[in-house]
């Protein structure tokens, strides 16, 4: 059983329409992308995974129905969502937005994971006292990922990360959460466009174009597909 | 010189009161980043039960508290029927803002309505002694509500600097899409955050009733003295609105007992140094600057 299964998801704002029936699934530990180009309403579907908005048609987590459930009781189920321009909590300290992160954990060893965060990202270490919204975009990508994290979860959400950063920074970001997907065992799913780097990272793909799936496959098949190509690699 | 000190003393006393509801307005401001216009009649309107309680025979130290637990329910529930379906503060501050003003005329005429409009009588939480200091004679219940402010002050900043919860309080004020995000219920943090300031409301609205009497205008004239305090002190600065709400206090005291042009207008020295501090520190003397880069 798949441990995200998503089945005939539609979602929208109002009376616009954005998601017309979407069925993926992610497996546990796995890494799924789902690439599309703006505005095909990637963003729009991870919100309605994560019940910040409204949608219908089923979303299952181990097979249980979770369909719009709110954000908080989506993350106590296992599921953290790292939003579109990172979610910083620009008023409470580094330190503080980690300590947030474990919001639903007993207090027993969150000092133990933050300690281990700073390890894996050093520049959240030196910044740890300075206000969140203070650091530069690479920097507070690191955090939301490494806050995200630290509700330990099976399942984290992604959202364009690459958004607003150096090709450099994108990069590190990418190998940082790709080593996390392996020593953690943690499943993520990423929206992206940019499909060189996502292609990487994870090993199967969606591709999300006005609403709707048009192509799925392994990351390997997706990369030799012609129209991909064409679409989002530039050659 | 006993004259100045007089004044002096009586401004702190006056001071506490100010600090105490900016307190108030600080803890709803931090939790949604928003003035509450209505703080004033809250405290009023718990002041009320207060003295509701302390008139059915209770001691007035447990009427406070019984005013202060009904101001916590009054709080959330305003928060879950009044603010809340009006829509994020985050989104519609405006909105918000104009409900808190709404809600200010709502407790002033139901205080109106429950209470009548007779004037109230409440006794000194501190008794009507007196103690000399410097060759001054300060009455107990001034020191009684700089102890009690100090408290205060002591237990929020306990609160909102070493609790989970006051975490979450910081963290839903700045960012609330992110925290539920994170896992915090916001609507259940929200409501505390109104519960905390309705319920400090009572203790304000405590040591204001006995200089005057209760009426259900007892609060106006000192939320506008908060707003001058929390404004000089720093909006979301606990530290702040004490600072603020006791400089205030003696100023508008004591100044104009010395400055015949400030005599019919006892509030303008104040907003003078308000001006200075919004000119050199619009922040406020220990508001936080607000700093983000995207």
């Amino acid at each position: 059983m798949a441990l995200l299964e998503v089945n005939g998801l539609t979602a929208g704002y109002g009376i616009v329409h954005v998601l017309f029936g979407l069925d993926f699934t992610v497996d546990a530990g796995e890494a799924v992308v789902i690439l599309g180009a703006n505005g095909s309403g990637k963003t729009t579907t991870l919100r309605a995974v994560s019940g910040m908005i409204a949608s219908s048609g089923e979303v299952l987590l181990d097979g249980k129905r979770v369909t719009n459930q709110r954000p908080d009781q989506l993350l106590r189920a296992g599921v953290a969502h790292v939003p579109q321009g990172r979610g910083t909590i620009v008023d409470l300290t580094v330190e503080e937005n980690l300590r947030i992160g474990a919001y639903t954990r007993s207090p027993g060893d969150v000092a133990a994971d933050i300690a281990r965060w700073y390890d894996v990202f050093p520049r959240l270490a030196e910044r740890k006292d300075q206000a969140a919204g203070s650091m530069s975009g690479g920097e507070q990508q690191m955090l939301a990922i490494a806050r995200a994290f630290m509700s330990r979860p099976r399942l984290v959400l992604l959202d364009e990360p690459s958004l607003g950063l150096a090709p450099i920074v994108t990069r590190e970001v990418f190998d940082r959460v790709g080593q996390l997907v392996n020593e953690t065992g943690t499943a993520v799913l990423l929206v992206e466009q940019n499909a060189n780097l996502a292609l990487h990272f994870a090993s199967r793909a969606y591709v999300l174009e006005a609403g709707r799936i048009v192509k799925s496959g392994s990351s390997a098949e997706l990369e030799g597909d012609e129209s991909i190509r064409k679409a989002y690699l530039g050659s | 010189m006993t004259e100045f000190l007089r004044f002096f003393f009586i401004g702190l006393g006056n001071g506490a009161i100010y600090a105490m509801l900016g307190l108030g307005l600080v803890v709803i401001y931090r939790s949604t980043g928003l003035l509450n216009f209505a703080q004033g009649e809250m405290a009023m309107f718990t002041t009320f039960i207060v003295w509701m309680l302390a008139d059915a025979g209770l001691p007035l130290w447990l009427a406070l508290l019984g005013g202060m637990a009904a101001g916590f329910v009054i709080g959330a529930i305003v928060h879950q029927v009044i603010v809340r379906p009006v829509g994020d503060p985050q989104q519609k501050p405006l909105a918000v803002v104009i409900v808190t003003i709404g809600m200010f005329l709502g407790f002033n005429a139901l205080a109106k309505l429950f209470w009548g409009s007779d004037d109230k009588t409440l006794l000194n939480l501190f008794g009507r002694s007196s103690v000399s200091i410097l060759g001054t004679d300060v009455a107990w219940q001034k020191l009684g509500a700089l102890a009690v402010l100090g408290i205060e002050a002591l237990v929020f900043w306990l609160l909102f600097q070493r609790t989970k919860v006051g975490l979450a309080m910081r963290s839903v004020a700045s960012n609330p899409e992110s925290s539920a995000l994170c896992g915090i219920p916001v609507t259940r943090i929200l409501m505390i955050g109104w519960g905390l300031a309705a319920a400090i409301g009572a203790i304000a609205g405590t040591f204001t009733a006995p200089i005057g009497a209760l009426s259900s205008n007892l609060m106006q004239l000192p939320l506008i003295y908060a707003f001058a305090a929390i404004t000089l002190g720093g909006f979301d600065s606990f530290i702040g609105a004490i600072v603020g709400g006791l400089l205030v206090g003696v100023l508008t005291d004591v100044v104009p007992r010395y400055v015949s042009i400030f005599e019919k207008m006892s509030l303008a020295p104040a907003f003078l140094l308000i001006l200075v501090v919004l000119l050199v520190r619009p922040e406020g003397i220990f508001g936080q600057k607000k700093v983000s880069r995207v």
